[in-house]
């Protein structure tokens, strides 16, 4: 018989303690806990706590639709709609998508983080930055490019180019990242035991990636069940894009409604599926001081090898769509931006990015804060509760927030609010993860001083706290802008009478095949996101500590 | 949950009728024009704007766009119901329209514009009206198919013998609408067999632009669109269409459907003056002319105004004779669902 012991210690956990935060040594004489130390308030404001919960609330609001919706319908009919053949080949379709796809983007994010992190090819450091790139592109963009150069793509094969060539930056970064933080001793050691090369990478380093691999991984899932423009494009049908055709047939009919359903099933097997992978063991490196930069290693008579890998994943992801486009552009001459909705389109997408992107950072700042300073299981659970609505694609929150609105808060229905409102729930996460991390970086004593020498809480808070993680909002609200600018599907469904956004007008021509027409759209759409992507390769390097 | 849903649905109702009774007198009324009106759009963008710019011009009304399919917005008029803030719909095809109509959501048109448009361009309801017309057509590459080869009617082309050979794009209204017309035509079971039939034979792409795009590149021998895209993309450079010919069935087949493009002023209208003036402006000459001169290509409909010198003339076409009120998309996407082309 065992004797279960209670727990030693009550201090709580970091939520997320696999999440890479910047190593900076704190000082040894004051260890900084800001989750004990934060205690000096037992119990934080209810406000907060209650915005927290309001906006996780809401953020159920999509899944509940679709559960609720499926009861209403009722299972005769449901089922009816559920198993028929049609869903059969989109779920072949979708699910040939996801297991050709995510390997591919892992084996070539991997290999890509590893030939410019550890390798002595000379302009290793130039491609860190190009092969960070293609997230500049939107998928849609990318396969408008693609498509361009070769009109007759379509089908599983062109999906799976398109979308390897778009997202296998996911899986790159923060393999990249966690490349650079691994200690080469361990490697050294291995060596010396008789590994080879071959054995050192599969062995060493390819076990201590196995959390970036598996969350870049996970968001290339969840980023193929998303995606609708792109696979449109190339006549590969998955469940998003039919659920989109069964929207334009019939707005949001029962049909759309038991589609959204197993949509939703596989983005719920995929994040189960990813935290069961994760396994375990630790990561974290034990030993005192900082780790040695690991030596870059020579490729020999390899190199001109290395050189055309690089070189063919930076042409293939982002030489051909920006050719394409400027292939276009030139064709069309200066007459495709006297549009007169050029100008238009890019205010009101720079516009909607912006006061999304505040209103995203300032809603889940609540969330953040408790999860730092009050880590509880009320925290965690609100925590995930944004990760899940997150996952779901975008048509499905859409469809929702359009069906609840126009029936429950009719006044909210076709208006920017709603829109924003979509954009928080879909990128809510995005924000979230860079607010934690910033928060978590804060030594608590700092403003605690700030109050004991007289300052008001907020102020206090404001002049000292806001101060430091002023960078990661910053980050926070740039991830979700580049969402924004970016996003196509649920715009499409929500947007005021007579919104124009890059991504709408870009799709609206591209529908009429004016292939010209869409070029200026795109471009304007790619500039928008190239210093994002800047910003988000810049702060991965930061975290790893270089 | 479910009863609160039902309570809601309930006063949405009541709210609806109130307010239909309300505004229902002043929608006939002929004030002069003013404001501005919302225009729930499934035609074509660049030829709703030319009417809009135009109607602008001439009465000072700012026109709003919503742009969208037609069973896109017409499902989700009947959704918003008198809490719509549509003034107008227009279609490209008329099954949309009807779902309107049939859901009660439109007013009358007034007397006066029905009179502008020849009573075979009207649904039998009176209370939305034809604006412009486009017709079925066979587009095919002449190098992959021979005069003797083309199909005789749309109904050959569930033969087994056109596996693969001829694209369509099922998920848009206008393809939706040739099925509705072959269920008003010749009935649900031949219907359903035929969808069968397409479900296997047809290459599927998305848009007609893109059909016939597939076929100018011979891609695919050949496929079913409406006229008007090839003679837009003749008129402009070609590109997409150079290699291909038209062929017309005719003979009142369902394949020689000339479909009707609605438009109706909604009864929940906040501007119903400005929304008949606009229903007006578009079927009279003015609005007429602009598809006889512009880049549309879709027939006008009302007398005096004659087609675009290059297309067939309407009376050439031998299209079948259906009303136009009694096309159901609904019924049309149920069986194409089943058939497993959505």
């Amino acid at each position: 018989m065992t004797v279960t012991l209670p727990p030693a210690s009550p201090a709580p956990e970091r939520p997320d303690s696999a999440s890479p935060l910047p190593e900076s040594p704190a000082p040894a004489a004051t260890p900084v806990r800001p989750d004990v130390v934060g205690r000096v308030n037992r119990r934080p404001s209810a406000f907060i706590v209650a915005v927290a919960c309001t906006v996780s609330l809401l953020g159920l609001l999509p899944l509940g639709y679709v559960i609720v919706t499926g009861i209403l319908t009722g299972w005769p009919e449901l089922s009816a709609l559920v198993f028929r053949p049609r869903v059969g080949e989109l779920l072949v379709n979708t699910v040939g998508l996801v297991l050709i796809t995510v390997p591919l983007c892992a084996v070539i994010g991997v290999g890509a983080a590893w030939l410019v992190g550890r390798t002595s090819l000379p302009s290793a450091r130039v491609f860190a930055v190009l092969l960070a790139a293609p997230l500049a592109v939107p998928a849609f963009v990318n396969s408008y490019g693609w498509v361009s150069a070769i009109p007759s793509l379509n089908g599983l094969w062109s999906g799976v180019l398109i979308a390897t060539l778009s997202y296998f930056p996911l899986v790159y970064l923060p393999c990249a990242a966690a490349l650079r933080r691994l200690d080469p001793t361990v490697e050294e050691a291995a060596g010396s035991l008789g590994s080879g090369v071959w054995g050192v990478f599969f062995r060493v380093i390819l076990p201590q990636l196995r959390l970036p691999i598996l969350g870049g991984s996970l968001l290339v899932g969840l980023h193929l069940l998303a995606e609708y423009g792109a696979f449109a494009m190339v006549r590969f049908d998955t469940f998003t894009t039919a659920i989109v055709e069964q929207y334009r047939s019939t707005f949001n009919g029962p049909a759309a409604n038991a589609l959204a359903g197993v949509l939703v099933l596989c983005c719920l097997f995929l994040l189960v599926g990813e935290s069961g992978a994760r396994g375990r063991a630790r990561y974290a490196r034990i030993g005192s001081g900082v780790a040695r930069i690991a030596p870059r290693r020579s490729l020999g008579r390899f190199t001109p090898l290395g050189y055309l890998v690089l070189g063919g994943l930076f042409v293939l992801s982002i030489g051909v769509p920006f050719t394409s486009v400027i292939r276009w552009l030139v064709q069309g001459g200066p007459a495709v931006w006297t549009d007169g909705v050029v100008g238009e389109a890019f205010l009101q997408t720079v516009g909607y990015g912006l006061i999304g992107a505040v209103a995203t950072c300032l809603l889940a700042f609540p969330i953040a804060f408790l999860a730092v300073r009050y880590p509880s299981r009320l925290a965690r659970g609100l925590e995930s509760v944004n990760y899940l609505t997150s996952s779901l694609p975008g048509i499905v929150t859409a469809l929702a927030l359009v069906t609840v609105s126009i029936r429950f808060v009719q006044p909210l229905y076709q208006t920017v609010v709603l829109v924003i409102a979509t954009y928080v729930l879909m990128f809510l996460p995005r924000a979230l993860v860079n607010l934690r991390a910033g928060l978590a970086q804060v030594p608590v004593g700092l403003e605690e001083a700030a109050r004991s020498l007289g300052k008001h809480p907020i102020g206090a808070f404001l002049n000292v706290t806001a101060r430091f993680f002023a960078p990661s909002a910053l980050a926070a609200g740039a991830l979700v802008f580049l969402g924004i600018v970016t996003e196509l599907t649920a715009t499409l469904l929500l947007a005021p009478n007579g919104t124009r956004t890059l991504a709408i007008q870009f799709w609206s021509k591209v529908n009429d095949i004016n292939y010209v027409g869409a070029a200026p759209y795109a471009l304007l759409m790619i500039a928008l996101s190239l210093p994002v992507t800047y910003l988000l390769f810049a702060r991965s390097r930061l975290t790893s500590g270089s | 949950m479910i009863a609160g849903i039902a309570g809601v649905t309930v006063l949405g109702a009541t709210a609806c009728s109130a307010n239909g009774a309300a505004s229902g007198p002043e929608a006939t009324s002929g004030g002069k024009p003013s404001g501005s009106i919302t225009v729930y759009n499934a035609q074509h963008e660049e030829l709703t704007q030319a009417w809009a710019d135009e109607f602008t011009k001439k009465t000072g009304v700012e026109v709003t766009l919503r742009n969208g399919d037609d069973s896109e917005l017409g499902n989700q008029l009947v959704q918003e119901g008198a809490a719509s803030k549509a003034d107008v719909f227009l279609t490209e095809n008329s099954p949309a329209i009807s779902l309107v109509d049939n859901a009660g959501l439109f007013s009358p048109v007034d007397a006066a514009t029905l009179a502008q448009v020849p009573a075979q361009f009207q649904p039998s309801t009176g209370n939305w009206t034809g604006i412009a017309a486009r017709s079925t057509v066979f587009a095919y590459n002449p190098a992959l198919l021979t005069e003797d080869q083309l199909p005789k009617s749309l109904l050959d082309l569930a033969d087994p013998s056109w596996k693969g050979r001829w694209a369509a794009s099922p998920s848009g209204a206008d393809f939706q609408a040739i099925v509705s017309a072959m269920l008003e035509l010749k009935g649900e079971s031949a219907t359903t067999a035929w969808l069968k039939a397409m479900k296997s034979n047809t290459v599927i792409y998305k848009g007609n632009s893109t059909v016939m795009k597939a076929i100018n590149a011979g891609e695919i021998p050949g496929g079913v669109i409406y006229h008007y895209y090839w003679f837009g993309d003749q008129k402009g450079t070609g590109e997409n269409s150079s290699n291909t010919k038209l062929l017309y069935f005719k003979n009142q087949d369902p394949g020689a459907f000339l479909s009707l493009s609605g438009g109706g002023v909604l009864e929940s209208s906040p501007n119903p003056v400005a929304a008949q003036a606009f229903l007006a402006f578009i079927t009279g000459k003015a609005g007429q002319s602009i598809l006889q001169t512009g880049t549309s290509f879709e027939y006008p409909i009302v007398d005096g105004v004659g087609a675009n010198p290059a297309l067939v003339p309407i009376s050439d076409l031998d299209a079948p004779k259906i009303d136009p009120s009694k096309l159901n998309s609904t019924k049309v996407t149920d069986l194409m669902t089943q058939a497993g082309l959505l």
